[in-house]
């Protein structure tokens, strides 16, 4: 079937995918705004209980990791598959820092006893237990997006590897590498809501 | 294929202001602006996403059906959220 | 030239393989077409048994629980299993790319999976019927009962999720064919106007789902790890689940309903020997309600709690969708207007769809208006208002649909009158059905109730009547249909007097649909290129 050359029909299919992944964090960002008109008090003194410093770490993070996956589409069209490999490792290796920042932070939280549904939380004011229930939902999801994204990076260094990824044939590349530019541009968003509302 | 190969320098840049803009973000959220500051942090969020849309992910080179389409995304959340406040908003 | 059917794609799969994994558009739509009637037959013999059941009052065959686990079920198999997935699943599958004049949709392989994606779906939902007691909550899932019932929601939910991936990957999937594999010569106001339909609604699709999806998925964190956000006791608010819910629910109203006015456009203009009225109109009020549609959703919880602003708003948006919906029955009327009209099995169909659906479209109007809601909002008033739009108008859709592209699909023609016979006892029994449920939700009588009182009884008996009427003439409209692929009376490429890409190519098409590259006309629905049949 005549479609496999036509790059820019995918590319359109990929992007259509991603206003499908703006969506189903639209949907959490649509009950953020609702819950902060709501307890709006309670959020800022809640959003004062998270570590900014890690929240400004995991932001550079994410930023540079995107730099160098947008480098390495560079570094493909220039013929360079080692300083492609590279990059994509770079922002693999990035992708898990984060990761471990995050097991960190979750960690320290539910060490104070706050998770979802647990019993310390459950005393502490409405706004308090809604805001920590968004928390963990979006970070989750978002940090389930990161190792997706980690993986499509991984396929992206193999295929670079084996030649499938190439000066005049980079879709793959492209494409993977959207993917996780989103999963930075959703980040962007998180960050100011939860870590910097004062 | 678009022919725009984006050199490693302009990439550089983006991401230099990237990194000055979350400064900044984070710089205006010590201050006190009342109800403005989630808005001043919503902008300038604004702003990084915008870079990293139009240069990372090449949405500048990018045919008017995807740049058309990825605004209308945009408004159809905008408009999800902000429709939901003729609710909460008047309760 | 040897149809698809003798030409599977990839050439070195056999038998069995040869289905479960082709990547031919018309193959896939076949799939679709099996899959969905099962569950069409399964729902209905639900919603009989429903119907059945309050046909006297007190117990008549079944408990409560049971009820209330029939009248779920029917709903969320109707719903996820049928209605949304009907048109673009079947008939846009297989139509679409011949329409546009292409071999086949953007990403085959993609098209694969949403059919194996659906087929999860349904075993997920399969599953969840005996696992722990089947779900009881109404297709809609409202919290707190959905996050508090011992009963199985949460494979229920994601069945519902699986689902709802499926939709949301044939949407993308369209949306990209329409824009990158259009035959060259063939402009956007060129383009037939069911597959404008489908593309309006892939939209619908694309942006929507993945709003259930997550409201889908909130319900799955709150039964497993009690977030507690939609919890009043810990700072959740009820409502705001309502609020996700609808913002995909509505929209989804119309992704059901759009492809089917998108048939309509297609048979009204064929049977009418006349170019249809207002094309631009037609494609112009599709997009109309896409976007219209997306954003009244808040029109279901009138009676919820919602701040009184909020009410007029959403009622006032709701009345504007009325204007894209009525531009549509008007071009369809007019276009029979002084039309050479030729009677048929498909165009009985569509005549009885725009009666029902008007029916359907006026009595929204009454729900849509703040105060008469507040009257009938969740009585059988309700349910006979989206019966009617939902059974009368993409249900006949969906049956003119098959009658219509029967003889392409299959390349075989089926028996008039029986058709004609079970198209009117469908018609008879759908008009005894749900016209009593308009009144009894007048009079006050609650949906989703086990037991009445027994001033209801003379209209859930005559309901009743009406489902023993309708459900022998569905059943004889599917039985007819079969019967034709064993009568050897082959169809041939243009049996209606079609204009349409598809009535070019032989019935059924070749495996690359075209034999040699189509020439679209300048204008889809020239009627002075084709003679009388």
């Amino acid at each position: 079937m005549g479609s496999h050359q036509d790059t820019v029909g995918a590319r359109i299919g990929m992007w259509l995918f991603l206003y499908t992944e703006i969506m189903l964090f639209g949907g959490l960002f649509v009950l953020y705004g609702a819950y902060y008109r709501i307890h709006a008090v309670e959020f800022i003194g809640t959003g004062q209980e998270l570590d900014m410093v890690l929240g400004c770490v995991n932001t550079v993070i994410l930023l540079v990791s995107s730099f160098f996956v947008a480098a390495s589409v560079t570094a493909v069209r220039r013929n360079s598959t080692k300083g492609a490999m590279a990059f994509l490792a770079g922002a693999v290796l990035l992708g898990g820092l984060f990761l471990l920042n995050k097991y960190f932070e979750w960690g320290h939280k539910f060490h104070l006893g706050i998770y979802p549904g647990s019993p310390g939380l459950g005393e502490s004011p409405p706004g308090r237990i809604v805001f920590y229930g968004l928390y963990f939902t979006i970070t989750g999801l978002h940090a389930f997006h990161i190792v997706m994204g980690m993986v499509l990076l991984i396929v992206c260094i193999a295929m670079t590897g084996l030649g499938r990824i190439q000066k005049e044939r980079f879709l793959l590349l492209e494409n993977c590498g959207l993917y996780w530019h989103l999963v930075d541009l959703i980040w962007i968003f998180i960050f100011p809501l939860f870590y910097l509302i004062l | 294929m678009d022919p725009h190969i984006q050199s490693y320098k302009k990439l550089g840049g983006v991401l230099g202001v990237l990194l000055v803009l979350t400064a900044i973000t984070v710089g205006v959220s010590r201050l006190d602006l009342g109800s403005l500051s989630l808005w001043v942090a919503m902008v300038i969020a604004g702003m990084k996403s915008a870079l990293v849309l139009l240069f990372f992910m090449h949405l500048k080179y990018e045919s008017w059906l995807i740049r058309g389409s990825f605004l209308m995304t945009i408004g159809v959340l905008a408009l999800f959220i902000g429709f939901m406040f003729w609710d909460v908003a008047f309760r | 030239m040897t149809s698809f059917y003798h030409t599977p794609f990839p050439a070195r799969f056999r038998g069995v393989w040869a289905w479960l994994l082709t990547l031919d558009h018309k193959r896939i739509a076949l799939l679709y077409l099996g899959a969905v009637m099962f569950w069409f037959i399964i729902a209905i013999v639900l919603g009989f048994l429903v119907r059945m059941e309050l046909m006297t009052p007190g117990r008549t065959i079944m408990g409560a629980e049971t009820y209330n686990a029939a009248f779920t079920l029917h709903g969320v198999i109707m719903i996820f299993l049928f209605v949304i997935p009907a048109m673009p699943a079947i008939f846009g599958n297989f139509l679409l790319p011949i329409q546009i004049g292409t071999d086949d949709v953007f990403f085959p392989k993609l098209n694969l999976l949403s059919w194996y994606l659906y087929m999860l779906g349904g075993v997920l939902a399969i599953v969840s019927l005996f696992a722990d007691g089947p779900p009881d909550t109404g297709w809609t899932f409202y919290v707190p009962f959905s996050v508090s019932t011992q009963t199985n929601v949460g494979l229920t939910v994601t069945a519902a999720f699986t689902l709802g991936l499926s939709s949301m990957l044939t949407g993308l999937n369209f949306i990209t064919t329409v824009h990158r594999m259009r035959v060259p010569g063939m402009g956007w106001l060129q383009i037939p106007l069911f597959t404008w339909s489908l593309y309006a609604t892939a939209w619908v699709q694309l942006l929507a789902t993945p709003v259930l999806s997550i409201t889908l998925l909130l319900v799955v964190f709150e039964r497993v790890f009690g977030t507690g956000l939609f919890d009043p006791a810990r700072g959740g608010d009820p409502v705001l689940y309502q609020h996700l819910f609808w913002m995909y629910s509505h929209p989804a109203v119309y992704i059901m309903i759009l492809p089917g006015m998108g048939v309509i456009s297609e048979i009204i203009p064929v049977f009418s020997r006349k170019s249809i009225f207002g094309y631009k109109a037609i494609v112009g009020s599709s997009l109309g309600i896409a976007t219209a549609g997306s954003l009244v959703w808040a029109h279901h919880m009138f009676t919820s709690g919602m701040s009184d602003v909020a009410v007029f708003v959403f009622s006032f948006l709701t009345f504007i969708v009325a204007i894209p919906s009525a531009i549509k029955v008007f071009s369809w009327v007019s276009t029979m207007y002084k039309g050479s009209i030729l009677m048929t099995p498909p165009l009985f169909f569509a005549l009885c769809f725009i009666y029902l659906f008007s029916v359907g479209g006026l009595t929204g109007l009454v729900l849509g208006s703040a105060g008469t809601n507040i009257q009938v909002h969740d009585t059988h008033f309700v349910v006979a208002h989206f019966h009617f739009v939902m059974f009368g108008g993409t249900g006949f859709s969906f049956f003119a649909a098959l009658h219509f592209w029967w003889p392409k699909i299959f390349g075989r023609m089926y028996d008039f009158k029986r058709a004609y016979l079970s198209a009117l006892l469908i018609v008879t029994g759908f008009m005894l059905h749900y016209v009593p449920m308009f009144i009894l939700g007048l009079q006050g009588m609650p949906r989703r109730y086990h037991d009445y009182l027994e001033q209801f009884a003379p209209g859930n008996l005559f309901a009743g009547l009406g489902a023993l009427i309708m459900v022998p003439g569905l059943f004889l409209m599917v039985i007819n249909l079969m019967m034709s692929l064993k009568q050897p009376v082959d169809a041939p490429a243009d049996p209606w007097g079609g204009t349409t890409l598809e009535w070019s190519v032989p019935s059924p098409p070749p495996l690359h649909n075209f034999i040699e590259r189509p020439s679209p006309g300048e204008y889809p629905y020239d009627f002075s290129r084709v003679g009388t049949p």
